[in-house]
């Protein structure tokens, strides 16, 4: 499966009555079993990006291309479960066709098994985007979209849930577009990182990571970051 | 036990005041008891009360299940409140008595004339609630619902339905009130029983305790229903919600 992403323009209409550009021509795409991974600063138009791919707004200039069979999962910047159906209801309303075994499994990497009959509103940040990870990876997605699903999570909880995304990535042969602030997030989990430029968003360089996921030490993590950061700088 | 503490002092009240008014005007509570005795054993109460309950509970689920339907219609749809709104408006303001003697020219004193005129008259306040809790319903969800490709109905099911309780529950409340008013008026005019034509009745035979016989007795039973029904519907749509101390 692939996904082509040609988007040629998306204009806003300003209350003013003028237009506003969020997006410069974009154009990339992604392969099954590839991570990609959209960096760029705040209001750049990546979550505008993501709303046209995923096909939550057809007002735009270009085309998406996705298989129409293909089941999307999706860990929205919010957790957005619904608050009045349980943990696992959650889960299994997304996913009608996910066994007891398979949900077993994702709620026992996620440590949720205790919170199983829980209702959102009971839950913290942090569980609540765990939630929203097994909702995504309950689908069996073959697009998998993540919009900055570790923002505002402690260090070691956001490292021990990128651990756990990379396992669950890695299970199955997943297109996986990944929206993130954070470089050691991008490196990480990364096949190839998109830079993108201040709005209006356009593509200002791809980085390809050679180097398989499980087999990136720290030494290498260190190299590609240094290598990332004198890419920034010859940007600016 | 609160509730009960209140209605002995409601009770209270009204035997004082009955002491001071004279019983023509207020009867007192035993005196009001005697006649709901006798009507019951007649048979009467029971068949007035079953006439009105009957047009009541009609006219409640024709007005809630139409007025729901286009309230959600009227809420998603932009065409369909712009073109709804006048009427709606209009509805809105028309006179219950109005309606009421209009439906009984144009369709006779009938039972049906009658049913429409109390359902019309509740119509436009179901319309309005439901409008407005279909316009608070949070777009992020329905973009949940769409990106995991849920079927309509299971969405509007478990993502659609469970934030329009709230407004549901309001609305009947609202309307069960409203249509027990409403229906009095209807059977008053023209209708051979029920609550309303007795208490007609009773009006022109200046018969005080008969009045409260039968507006008290109805008002009960709207009281168990209240609290039998539409409250434990409410706490079930409202569970999910971390509960106040």
């Amino acid at each position: 499966m692939r996904l082509e992403v040609d988007i040629t323009g998306k204009r806003f209409r300003s209350a003013a009555g003028g237009t506003q550009e969020v997006l410069a021509p974009v154009s990339f795409a992604l392969q099954s079993g590839e991570v990609g991974v959209l960096i760029g600063p705040s209001g750049c138009g990546k979550s505008t990006m993501l709303r046209i791919i995923l096909g939550l707004d057809r007002d735009f200039e270009g085309r998406i291309s996705r298989p129409p069979e293909a089941r999307i999962g999706m860990v929205f910047q919010e957790p957005r479960l619904l608050p009045w159906r349980s943990v696992e209801q959650n889960v299994r309303l997304a996913a009608p066709d996910v066994t007891d075994a398979k949900l077993a499994e994702l709620f026992r990497i996620l440590e949720l098994d205790a919170h199983r009959s829980h209702f959102p509103g009971e839950l913290s940040l942090g569980l609540a985007r765990r939630v929203a990870l097994a909702r995504a990876f309950a689908v069996e997605p073959d697009l998998l979209v993540l919009d900055e699903p570790l923002a505002s999570l402690d260090d070691a909880l956001a490292g021990r849930l990128r651990d756990e995304i990379a396992t669950l990535v890695a299970r199955r042969p997943v297109m996986t577009l990944l929206v993130t602030h954070s470089l050691d997030d991008a490196i990480r989990l990364g096949d190839r990182l998109f830079l993108l430029s201040p709005r209006p968003a356009r593509i200002v360089r791809e980085v390809p990571i050679a180097i398989p996921r499980a087999g990136r030490s720290e030494a290498e993590l260190g190299r590609i970051r240094a290598e990332l950061a004198a890419l920034q700088l010859e940007s600016k | 036990m609160l509730r009960l503490l209140s209605f002995a002092l409601f009770l209270a009240i009204w035997w004082i005041a009955a002491l001071f008014v004279g019983a023509t005007k207020l009867p007192s509570p035993p005196a009001v008891l005697d006649v709901v005795i006798a009507e019951a054993s007649s048979g009467a109460l029971f068949l007035h009360l079953g006439a009105t309950l009957a047009r009541v509970s009609l006219a409640f689920v024709l007005a809630m299940s139409l007025g729901s339907a286009i309230g959600y219609l009227m809420g998603r749809v932009k065409l369909a409140d712009r073109l709804g709104d006048p009427w709606l408006i209009l509805l809105l303001n028309l006179p219950a008595l109005v309606v009421i003697v209009l439906a009984y020219i144009w369709a006779g004193l009938t039972e049906a004339a009658a049913v429409a005129a109390i359902a019309i008259n509740k119509l436009p306040t179901a319309i309005v609630t439901l409008r407005e809790g279909t316009r608070a319903l949070d777009r992020s969800l329905d973009e949940m619902a769409s990106v995991f490709a849920m079927p309509r109905w299971r969405a509007f099911r478990h993502v659609v339905l469970p934030q329009l309780a709230p407004y549901i529950a309001a609305s009947a409340r609202s309307g069960l009130s409203l249509v027990w008013k409403i229906v009095l008026v209807a059977e008053l005019l023209g209708r051979p029983n029920g609550v309303g034509f007795e208490i007609g009745v009773a009006f022109q035979l200046f018969d005080t305790p008969r009045l409260l016989a039968y507006s008290l007795t109805f008002a009960a039973v709207v009281l168990v229903i209240e609290t039998a029904l539409v409250q434990p519907f409410e706490a079930r749509a409202t569970r999910w919600r971390p509960r106040a101390a």
